[in-house]
């Protein structure tokens, strides 16, 4: 460093190094003024959110920022409808500003839905919407009235809170749409798959998963979604809730109203994956679907393991930063990280709450820096103290690693490859080496004099089995292979991936059935 | 359909970004300069985001990061503590405060609150306090391209000091243009042996190498202190005349009474004839050799390709100076502009493309405040072999199975935005090239016989 970077003293307990003293870490703060926070705003946290719902309107009242940024930026895909890709806003001017922006609001509304038909609008308000006191409910319940479809008012204005409350106002704006219809339910068991967004098609993959375990999807809520599977998602008897709060709101108000109990999970690396399958399966207490959701684990894992030994062997002993959105999506990370034989030596996110680092510190080993709704200039910091190799992160983090000669994995929405279940696994696994074991880090200045990188995993299709691994899948001794991990299971190793304490963690995720 | 705007009330697919995005980018090309959004937390990160996708480096943007508290009581204290903040971990040569639709909504006073942050911090002997650079940019008044104006403006404003008249030294105003623009222009200018002030320049900071250790705010910029001295300028050349409303130009012929040029943005030979006429002008020199040759490679290509191009028709969009430069360049090499729109608004768009000299072409027509659902319409009614503008159109060039070539911001599913040259014979060069090879490419792909010749 030029000159050492200092944290803000205003940020100095949401910074903790694993061992240094007993823990404990701020959060769930506002940012902090002027510390260029990687967060963003409520505004963001209901568009992640509601986007993905494929045959809905989507307006954003305000000015054309808010719209021009978040116009197909995210890799959410449809199986049918395109129109939530496109963006639409009411474009404020300044005599909106002055006089008031309803009448405009109202008149876009009708005349985007008398042209594009939609099955349900949703309106998102923005900051200055609040400010000049627009009357959105009311302008939704006369357009309703008018046009027959139904209009739901987001109430995401930018400062009101944090992008979590936006998740809140997003999850409100759903809660009107739940319960909405009446058509029979499906027979056999079945869920509502919360907290997916479909980036990259994850979500089928995931459906798949669940409909071979037989299983029956009631909706996706959000990733490929439809108004009307969403209208009768009170039907399901479980939901299965993914991501680290966006859809929990959802989940606890379906619980309240419809009895629906929920588990929490998380799609990423085959541990957490394959608890998720099993978590679920447990829910239905049928032997049957047990026997196949195993056989399902057994068969995904087998199919996969030589491909990630391959890219373990490649990558042992490289160090990894991670920084997310949510804090879930960390555990999963350093989880998966370990998997291919990688350390985690920075882990944060912007939205963990006191639980949610907790979790995390314990995953993490001695001397892993624990960050907080960190910033550009933490992350560099930090990278530098700590000699990691990769930083796994989204679009603002990238630069900051690749001026520092670092390689980087983009595990955001904006992504347009799938990272989710088992072949995403090897998608990440794939992702993580491209990076790291590129040539082009021996020519950046930082890592000139480092050798070059020798580490490749050799000729040859990444798709064939390598019949010389020593993965059995005859007798599993890996709670992801075979049987479902219990409560206190943290200390014993892994027969797949021989990393001890693997599990650690999971049985501290919240499972809330009825 | 009226050519004023839309016949939709919403505005479907903008054509164009919000007014706080140009100040930010504006002030990013000022040396050690940070920018700094007075408003929600949600802009700048929105703004670094989008940014970053199309130069593809570093774009820290603070914010004074508003809460409901500072919505109803006002900004000043975040404002404060945010300014204190950069100052202290950023240590920032200049900071670059533009204001975002909520902060001027609720009607902050800016400028009283950083004359107040400046008299608070006189007596603190650990801080001094940079040039603080205001520029008011309401998001629902004007484009990207009036906040970056309006940045201009402010940091010339703020800066800009008079003097003995230097006769070397020329400024140079360039409209959002590419970090190889701005290299391009600063070398055309230095070789008719002037001293350009370059504003900004983002050139570097936008474009520039990996690092041995971690910059706070990356090099590059325009030096202060040469925008300091621009009041002292032989001559103001600004790139693109359809700014309106304050500009640095305007300010500097004002204040200090540096001879303002508005000049259209230079693509295409007439366009950058107009460019090199004024720096032999200012310079009492004539156009040096190499930039007389690539003129003269330029008009010879020209000839070369004339009958693989002419008679082509295009849809041009985006900043309403790009647009503007390139159906001119276009009428001159015989590719008729049928439909050219702009998300922008400043109401001079139709009246600078009614200047250009046409040719055998047909007058295009101009829709101004258009939005990319506006074009699709509007295209129903034309034929057109290819698309000029940025990535935002290219979901229209799919629906309409013709080729886009992309140019301006933001170009984020293409690589190498930042190397694209647009300006002066060379950047003409580079964009006729790529304009006829996506032709031919395009003939050569559907054509049955496969032909290796063209």
């Amino acid at each position: 460093m030029r000159e050492a970077i200092d944290i803000l003293d205003a940020r100095r307990r949401q910074v903790h190094t694993k061992g240094s003293q007993p823990f404990q870490l701020d959060c769930e703060k506002h940012s902090v003024a002027g510390s260029v926070s990687q967060r963003a705003c409520v505004f963001c946290g209901s568009r992640v959110v509601l986007y993905p719902i494929t045959d809905a309107l989507h307006l954003v009242h305000g000015p054309i920022g808010c719209a021009a940024y978040t116009w197909d930026i995210r890799g959410a895909q449809s199986s049918g409808s395109q129109l939530h890709r496109m963006s639409f806003s009411t474009d404020l001017r300044e005599k909106d500003v002055i006089y008031g922006g309803e009448k405009k609001c109202e008149a876009a509304l009708i005349e985007l839905i008398g042209r594009y038909r939609p099955k349900a609008a949703f309106v998102y308000a923005t900051c200055i919407v609040g400010l000049i006191g627009d009357d959105l409910e009311a302008v939704c319940r006369r357009v309703t009235a008018q046009t027959g479809v139904e209009t739901i008012p987001v109430h995401s204005e930018g400062f009101a809170g944090s992008k979590k409350d936006g998740y809140t106002a997003a999850c409100a704006a759903l809660d009107r749409l739940v319960g909405t219809s009446e058509s029979p339910p499906p027979d056999g068991p079945s869920i509502n798959i919360l907290g997916d967004f479909n980036i990259a098609g994850e979500t089928w993959i995931i459906r798949d998963y669940y409909e071979r375990m037989g299983v029956n999807v009631i909706s996706t809520i959000t990733g490929d979604g439809r108004v009307d599977d969403i209208r009768r998602a009170h039907q399901a008897q479980l939901n299965v809730v993914q991501c680290s709060g966006s859809m929990k709101g959802l989940a606890r108000l379906m619980k309240q109203k419809y009895d629906i109990p929920f588990v929490h999970v998380s799609y990423f690396g085959l541990e957490d994956v394959s608890k998720a399958l099993y978590d679920v399966a447990e829910q239905f207490n049928d032997p049957a679907m047990m026997q196949r959701t195993t056989q399902l684990v057994r068969d995904e894992i087998s199919a996969v393991m030589p491909q990630l030994r391959r890219y373990r062997d490649a990558l042992q002993g490289k160090k990894a930063a991670v920084y997310t959105g949510g804090a879930f999506k960390a555990f999963s990370l350093v989880r998966s990280l370990r998997t291919l034989g990688v350390q985690t030596v920075i882990a944060g996110s912007q939205t963990g709450n006191p639980q949610d680092y907790q979790q995390l510190e314990s995953l993490c080993d001695d001397g892993t820096v624990l960050l907080d709704d960190t910033n550009p200039l933490e992350l560099a910091k930090f990278i530098d103290q700590t000699g990691a190799d990769l930083l796994i992160g989204g679009v603002k983090e990238r630069p900051i690693a690749y001026k520092l000669g670092v390689a980087f994995c983009d595990h955001n929405h904006e992504r347009k490859r799938c990272l989710a279940g088992y072949e995403g696994m090897v998608n990440f696994a794939n992702e993580v080496y491209s990076s790291v074991c590129s040539p082009v880090w021996s020519l950046s200045p930082r890592k000139r004099h480092a050798p070059p990188v020798k580490r490749s995993i050799g000729p040859g299709p990444l798709v064939t089995a390598d019949a010389g691994l020593p993965l059995n899948t005859k007798a599993p001794q890996c709670p992801t292979a075979a049987t479902v991990p219990s409560a206190g299971s943290d200390s014993h190793a892994c027969g797949v991936c021989q990393l001890k304490a693997h599990c650690s963690g999971l049985a501290a995720q919240e499972t809330e059935t009825a | 359909m009226t050519d004023q705007g839309s016949s939709f009330v919403a505005t479907r697919n903008a054509c164009k970004m919000c007014t706080p995005l140009g100040a930010c980018l504006a002030f990013s090309g000022v040396e050690g300069c940070l920018p700094f959004l007075h408003g929600s937390q949600g802009c700048s990160t929105y703004i670094r985001r989008y940014l970053i996708s199309h130069f593809r480096e570093p774009m820290d943007i603070a914010s004074s990061n508003f809460d409901e508290q500072s919505a109803i009581f006002g900004g000043q204290n975040n404002l404060s503590i945010g300014l204190r903040h950069v100052l202290e971990s950023y240590r920032p040569k200049a900071v670059g405060i533009a204001t975002t639709c909520l902060s001027e909504t609720i009607g902050d006073d800016v400028s009283m609150f950083l004359n107040e942050f400046r008299n608070e911090q006189a007596g603190n002997a650990d801080v001094s306090i940079p040039p603080l650079i205001h520029a008011s940019t309401p998001s629902y008044h004007g484009s990207h391209f009036d906040g970056y104006t309006e940045a201009v403006a402010a940091i010339v404003d703020t800066l800009a000091e008079g003097g003995k008249r230097q006769a070397d030294l020329v400024n140079i105003l360039p409209g959002i243009v590419s970090p190889a623009d701005l290299r391009h222009l600063r070398e055309i200018v230095s070789d008719f042996g002037l001293t350009p002030v370059l504003t900004p320049d983002y050139s570097e900071r936008l474009d520039g190498p990996p690092w041995q250790q971690y910059q706070r705010i990356p090099d590059g910029g325009t030096p202060i202190d040469m925008i300091r001295r621009c009041g002292t300028a032989a001559a103001s050349i600004q790139l693109g005349d359809t700014p309106t409303g304050r500009t640095a130009a305007g300010i500097l012929a004002d204040k200090f009474d540096v001879p303002a040029m508005v000049l259209p943005m230079p693509i295409g030979v007439r366009a950058s004839d107009q460019m090199f006429a004024a720096l032999e002008n200012i310079s009492g020199r004539p156009t040096p050799k190499q930039h007389a040759d690539e003129r003269g490679r330029l008009v010879d290509s020209y000839i070369d390709a004339h009958k693989y191009i002419f008679g082509k028709c295009a849809i041009v969009f985006g900043d309403e100076d790009f647009v503007v430069s390139t159906v001119g360049f276009l009428a001159e090499i015989g590719i008729q502009t049928v439909l050219c729109g702009s998300g922008g608004q400043s109401g001079t768009l139709k009246a600078s493309i009614d200047q250009i000299e046409m040719g055998p072409s047909e007058p295009p027509r101009v829709i101004e405040g258009v939005d990319f659902e506006d074009l699709t319409e509007a295209a129903d009614d034309v034929h057109a072999d290819l698309m000029i503008g940025h990535s935002k159109g290219y979901k229209l060039a799919r629906q309409l199975g013709i080729p886009l070539v992309r140019i301006g911001l933001p170009v984020h599913d293409r690589f190498g935005a930042s190397r694209l040259l647009h300006v002066g014979y060379r950047g003409t060069q580079q964009l006729f090239d790529r304009i006829v090879n996506t032709l031919l490419e395009q003939r050569q792909d559907i054509s049955e016989m496969g032909y290796t010749y063209l």
